[in-house]
């Protein structure tokens, strides 16, 4: 049976919908309202409340953390400042992603990391020999999103101690509210303006409580899992097991992939010292990838043909799919080139949209593709094009 | 930083004796770097007590083998073999004793006084073992073949001994493959009934291992034991110590360099993308390079202590980290101003071979059980020499030495810790032996008990394993010391494995230092 979370008092009182997924073992809501359309629009417009509790949770800590954390990860942290953020995959040693999550450098040797699987041993093993330890904090540690471009207003009400117009994008800080501690990092997985909170099982409510109190006036609003995963998609964030598979659960090798492959070749530090993976993702870099990381856009008006000649009008999904579909050269059915690995509607954009990986050198940015669209229980072929990510990128994220 | 050496061989082991006299044939510049002050190893004799020359660990060198005793011209360094008639002398608590004899018929005789039908056994088990050990001996100086990237050359040296297994035929090449993974107990069980027999047939396939002759694999240890003939022993006129000085001279005679009281503390490792050993730093932090570098050195103590873990890739080091060591043998050495008198014996020549208590398989396990929840056994089994019974020149005064090697005494104990238990221990080991030899304590002149830890502080055997990792069917051959590494070659570039964690594995064979040596010359 799923754990409650932290915050479960609270987000069961609203949770109207009873959708609730499993995440990790907790309890976690798919959508509140009945719909998650409102939810993904408090994403884009106001501010949404997102529960990640059950985001795994280490820190590292000890005179050799550094050390540890520098050889699980892929980017260099001995680059990295106390009080900074690092999004980073970590690899096997044939240089395939393992897992992907944040490392937030609290202190010269002292790192949290988050992750989306179970980590502690892998930690533990590549640290075995250093005077470091390897603790799991999932359970000390209630954590909660707040994404949109409302978030930081709301937070300014809510926080003591923290100047959040100089907390800087991927950078953390440390505050009360009302009374207790609270660390803040200005990360998320939305691509929005947003914040991810971190404190003490014990004030979760309170945290949420004080949210809800002062954020009711921005149009604050509580948000699952299926409004993000909207979200994260038009910022072309990858989701394990869903975009790319870890190499720990691949079934093949070709299950496998590396940074390059997924869209996170610039977090392979080219000059860092010796690190897990290293002389494997050297190799490949010098060799080139066999798979490239893509953003499609759907061609909109060849997707409208598609079903108008079933006589449907085009009838897309609200939600995001991850459901993988096949992709083609374009024009030549009989080569299969790749797959979308999630896909969606994205309704700021007004656009169909998806992510996922494409043979290289078929991946390039412009190159046209056939993306696989069932209509009417009818495989048939969507012309898209190679695009850029994040396909949402607006400058409050960073500003 | 002195720059002279092709090839530095940590520990002065027999078998790092051996690689750097076999990389000194070949041309190279060899360096031997010993941290103790007598080289040898686990195949030393030291003067313990003043006058008397002890071999502290190994007696007999029946493994040896002769290909290196050849190649190495050993004898004219002055190795010369004692090949006593007693092959083994067993006192049984019934006040009698069976002895077993390099010649047959007699051997047979005296088996038939324990039992007719096992007498009538006996030829025919001495057939078979020697003849599946035969097979067997013919992997000892072979590399282990390369699983992983399967070379036809890898397994071009394994084709004249897969001939020989097919030439066996179909049924004694199915008894072999049966043979091999039996508990000892089982296979023993087959051939004979005498508990007296058995039990000393047993601690053959069970010394030095945390095992009971219960235990799956243990008949493989057994057939290991007696690689050099079935209850077989080959003393070193002078000490076991005489083989390794005889290895000592015939590598400096080829311009090796033997250092002594030269402890290494890492190995030095360059190379950005490749990791590579490119020499040594000695305790005292001098630093002294070579092209090669070789571990005598079990396989933890050499990739974790001299390498470091963090060189390893994660797979490789929980490889490392998983190695079952588990010394489970204490050695007491005594000097006695007489020879014992065992229950049983009739002859002073019964004495000149191997002396084991170990009285029925059943006692051995028992001894065993004790082991397996960290306590030592109260009724340990014994592995017993006297070298001075046809070697006086190893001590004066016409006393005699003894060493007891007792067995099971667990590294890890549940309660208490050895420094605690040492005397209890010792005084377990002396009411064993009073058993067996009535009167023995009032003979004792001078006496010195060594505990698992203490084998590990002195000799560098991790867990006080004497043969650097257990003797298993899970860490022979391609699995040892750790999978996909059984060739001698460790994940550091041009740092090798010479010692009994490499295959073939413990005991003084010589084999991983001759393989090793030949691995490094490419």
């Amino acid at each position: 049976m799923p754990l409650p979370t932290p915050f479960h008092s609270r987000t069961s009182a609203v949770c109207d919908s009873y959708e609730w997924r499993n995440w990790s073992g907790y309890l976690s809501a798919g959508i509140y309202e009945m719909s998650h359309d409102r939810e993904y629009y408090a994403i884009r417009n106001s501010a949404a409340l997102i529960d990640v509790s059950p985001l795994y949770k280490y820190e590292v800590t000890g005179p050799d953390a550094a050390r540890l954390v520098d050889r699980v990860i892929t980017r260099d942290v001995t680059r990295q400042r106390v009080g900074q953020v690092y999004y980073t995959p970590w690899c096997d040693t044939q240089g395939k992603v393992i897992d992907d999550g944040t490392v937030s450098r609290l202190d010269t040797n002292h790192f949290r990391v988050t992750s989306a699987d179970p980590s502690a041993r892998w930690f533990q093993d590549v640290g075995y020999g250093l005077n470091a330890t390897v603790t799991n904090v999932t359970d000390d540690l209630a954590a909660l999103a707040l994404q949109g471009p409302l978030s930081r207003a709301i937070l300014e009400q809510v926080v003591a101690g923290i100047d959040f117009a100089r907390l800087a994008y991927f950078h953390l800080a440390h505050g009360t509210v009302d009374g207790f501690p609270i660390t803040i990092t200005r990360t998320g997985y939305t691509g929005d303006l947003g914040y991810e909170l971190w404190v003490r099982p014990e004030y979760a409510e309170r945290l949420w409580d004080c949210l809800v109190d002062k954020g009711s006036g921005y149009g604050i609003l509580p948000a699952g899992i299926i409004a993000l995963d909207v979200a994260r998609i038009e910022a072309g964030l990858i989701m394990l097991a869903v975009d790319y598979v870890s190499s720990r659960h691949a079934v093949i090798e070709s299950q496998k992939s590396s940074p390059y492959e997924i869209g996170l070749g610039w977090a392979v530090a080219r000059k860092k010292g010796d690190f897990i993976g290293r002389r494997a993702l050297a190799t490949e870099r010098a060799k080139g990838s066999t798979w490239g990381f893509v953003g499609v856009q759907y061609d909109w008006n060849a997707l409208e043909r598609l079903f108008a000649d079933e006589d449907l009008p085009p009838h897309v999904a609200g939600r995001a799919s991850r459901s993988a579909v096949p992709v083609y050269e374009a024009g030549n059915p009989g080569r299969h080139i790749g797959q979308i690995t999630s896909h969606t509607f994205a309704p700021i954009l007004k656009q169909y949209i998806g992510i996922g990986t494409v043979l290289n050198p078929h991946a390039q940015i412009g190159n046209r593709v056939d993306v696989e669209v069932t209509v009417e229980f009818k495989r048939k072929l969507c012309p898209a094009t190679i695009v850029p990510t994040p396909f949402f990128d607006p400058p409050r994220k960073k500003a | 930083m002195s720059n002279n050496y092709d090839a530095i061989i940590i520990g002065g082991g027999h078998n790092g004796l051996v690689a750097a006299a076999t990389l000194a044939n070949a041309g190279k510049r060899v360096l031997v770097l010993e941290k103790r002050d007598v080289i040898g190893g686990a195949a030393a004799t030291e003067e313990l007590f003043p006058g008397y020359q002890v071999d502290t660990g190994v007696a007999d060198a029946a493994l040896f083998q002769d290909e290196i005793v050849q190649k190495l011209d050993l004898r004219r360094h002055g190795l010369t073999f004692h090949e006593s008639s007693a092959l083994l002398f067993a006192p049984q608590p019934d006040g009698r004793a069976l002895t077993i004899w390099r010649d047959q018929p007699r051997t047979v005789a005296e088996i038939a006084r324990f039992s007719e039908r096992d007498a009538a056994q006996w030829p025919a088990f001495k057939q078979q073992v020697e003849q599946m050990t035969g097979l067997l001996r013919g992997m000892l100086l072979l590399t282990p073949p390369d699983l992983a990237g399967l070379h036809g050359g890898d397994l071009m040296a394994w084709g004249p001994l897969a001939l020989r297994l097919r030439r066996l035929g179909g049924d004694d090449m199915m008894e072999l493959m049966r043979v091999l993974p039996m508990a000892t107990q089982a296979y023993l069980d087959e051939w004979f009934e005498s508990d007296a027999l058995k039990g000393a047939l047993g601690g053959s396939a069970v010394i030095g291992t945390a095992l009971g002759p219960r235990s799956a694999g243990t008949n493989l240890m057994f057939l290991y034991q007696n690689l050099g003939g079935l209850l077989n022993h080959r003393f070193v006129n002078g000490g076991i110590g005489r083989l390794s000085g005889a290895l000592a001279a015939a590598a400096q005679a080829r311009g090796a360099v033997i250092r002594t009281g030269a402890g290494v503390d890492k190995v030095l490792i360059e190379g950005d993308m490749e990791p590579t050993a490119v020499g040594v730093r000695l305790d005292s932090g001098e630093e002294i390079r070579a092209a090669l570098v070789l571990s005598n050195a079990d396989p933890r103590r050499t990739l974790f202590g001299l390498v470091g873990p963090t060189y390893l890739e994660p797979e490789v080091m929980n490889h490392v980290r998983n190695i079952i060591y588990r010394g489970t043998t204490a050695r007491l050495n005594l000097v006695l101003s007489g020879l014992p008198q065992f229950v049983g014996q009739t002859d002073e020549a019964q004495l000149a071979g191997r002396i084991r208590v170990s009285p029925s398989l059943d006692y051995l396990e028992r001894a065993y059980d004790a082991s397996k929840y960290g306590r030592y056994s109260d009724h340990p089994y014994l592995e017993i020499f006297i070298p001075t019974v046809h070697d006086r020149t190893l001590s004066v005064n016409g006393d005699h030495i003894m060493t007891v090697t007792a067995q099971y005494a667990p590294y890890t104990l549940q309660e208490g810790d050895w420094e605690g238990q040492r005397e209890a221990y010792t005084e377990v080991i002396m009411a064993t032996l009073e058993a067996a030899a009535p009167g023995i304590r009032s003979l004792v002149r001078h006496s010195r008990a060594f505990m698992p830890p203490d084998l590990e502080c002195i000799y560098g055997l991790t867990e006080g394993s004497i043969y650097h990792g257990q003797m298993g069917l899970d860490q022979m051959l391609v699995m040892r010391p750790i999978p996909e590494w059984s060739r001698y070659e460790t994940p550091i570039r041009n740092l090798y494995l010479c010692g009994a964690g490499s295959h073939p594995g413990g005991g003084v064979t010589g084999a991983p230092g001759y393989n090793a040596a030949r691995a490094a010359l490419g």
